[in-house]
């Protein structure tokens, strides 16, 4: 009787990470998010070519659209959104272990590199 | 009987106890370990950004003390945007191949897993024409810092890329021989997900390397 619950708990758990592994958007949300990914592009290049260019809201302005970009195609594309926690986890780790190399490496060697 | 059924599901599919496919796991594994090796490419071309003794430079115009030779800033904008333009497009094209080989939707499968490799083709065909300008405009990989950094960074994305491409007309070939249904579908998913990461690295490198000076 325990075995059975136990193959049938097993199996839930599997149906539910199928279920999971196979969600994916509807036609309608990646027209969406192909427009909005065009339309980030075009303000992108817009910004580049306007005064903004010469102030400090430059940079930041730009890392912020390149960011929604980035977790925008991840979210839905890459289904992420959607899908195990543990695809998340394979991912979202190496990601923020990746950036905090580099943010590292620009302190030590480059253009945020403290002169002491 | 279930569970018989379930056995042969996973045996087919190569399910884990976490009941989550092997193979999409390990692409998920790849794609965190390929985040190492493009972070460290980032990291090398911004560390040595603006460091370059001798131009062409990327936002500024130079010229040559010791000739008067003088060189345009060679980054170029507007044809960096189409291709970017283009690679976005193919992400599109591919959620829509996947989207109909789910769906055993064998007409729509070979159009859009054609389009994305031809939006993919595109790309590079991008990118060949610039590497080729700025050969020509007299930056090549040890000019300087700037050219070092660059061609291997972009260079690098470009050859990921073209593995894409071929990954993509492999299964645009197994479409058309016999037609790609619901159960090719894990194959298909886990080609988008390689091609998605590919775009989702253009993004920063666009933003990074192009835009910001």
């Amino acid at each position: 009787m325990a075995g059975q619950s136990d193959s049938q708990t097993m199996y839930d758990s599997h149906g539910e990470a199928h279920a999971l592994e196979h969600a994916h958007p509807d036609w309608a949300t990646y027209k969406w998010v192909a427009i909005i990914l065009t339309v980030i592009t075009a303000l992108e290049v817009w910004v580049y070519y306007t005064p903004l260019k010469e102030t400090r809201l430059f940079v930041p302005t730009l890392l912020a659209m390149s960011v929604a970009k980035f977790a925008i195609v991840v979210m839905f594309y890459m289904h992420l959104k959607y899908d195990a926690k543990l695809f998340r986890g394979l991912f979202v780790g190496p990601l923020i272990i990746a950036i905090i190399v580099l943010v590292s490496l620009l302190f030590l060697f480059g253009h945020l590199a403290l002169h002491v | 009987m279930a569970t018989a059924a379930l056995a042969d599901s996973h045996a087919e599919h190569h399910y884990t106890s976490t009941g989550l496919s092997s193979p999409k796991i390990a692409i998920w594994a790849f794609i965190g370990s390929e985040c190492f090796f493009f972070a460290s490419l980032i990291s090398t071309y911004l560390i040595y950004k603006g460091r370059s003794v001798v131009g062409p430079f990327p936002h500024t115009p130079w010229t040559n003390p010791a000739t008067g030779e003088q060189f345009h800033a060679i980054l170029n904008i507007p044809v960096t945007s189409a291709s970017t333009f283009v690679l976005l497009m193919s992400s599109l094209a591919m959620v829509l191949a996947h989207s109909a080989v789910v769906r055993g939707d064998t007409k729509y499968s070979k159009i859009w897993l054609g389009m994305t490799a031809l939006l993919g083709a595109t790309f590079l065909g991008f990118q060949a024409f610039e590497f080729t300008s700025f050969v020509h405009e007299g930056l090549t990989i040890k000019t300087n810092l700037f050219g070092s950094t660059f061609f291997v960074l972009t260079g690098f994305h470009g050859a990921h890329v073209t593995v894409g491409v071929l990954w993509l007309l492999s299964l645009l070939g197994v479409d058309m021989k016999r037609g790609l249904g619901p159960r090719d579908a894990i194959n298909v998913d886990i080609c988008a997900l390689y091609w998605h990461f590919v775009d989702v690295v253009w993004i920063a490198i666009f933003t990074l390397v192009y835009l910001i000076q």
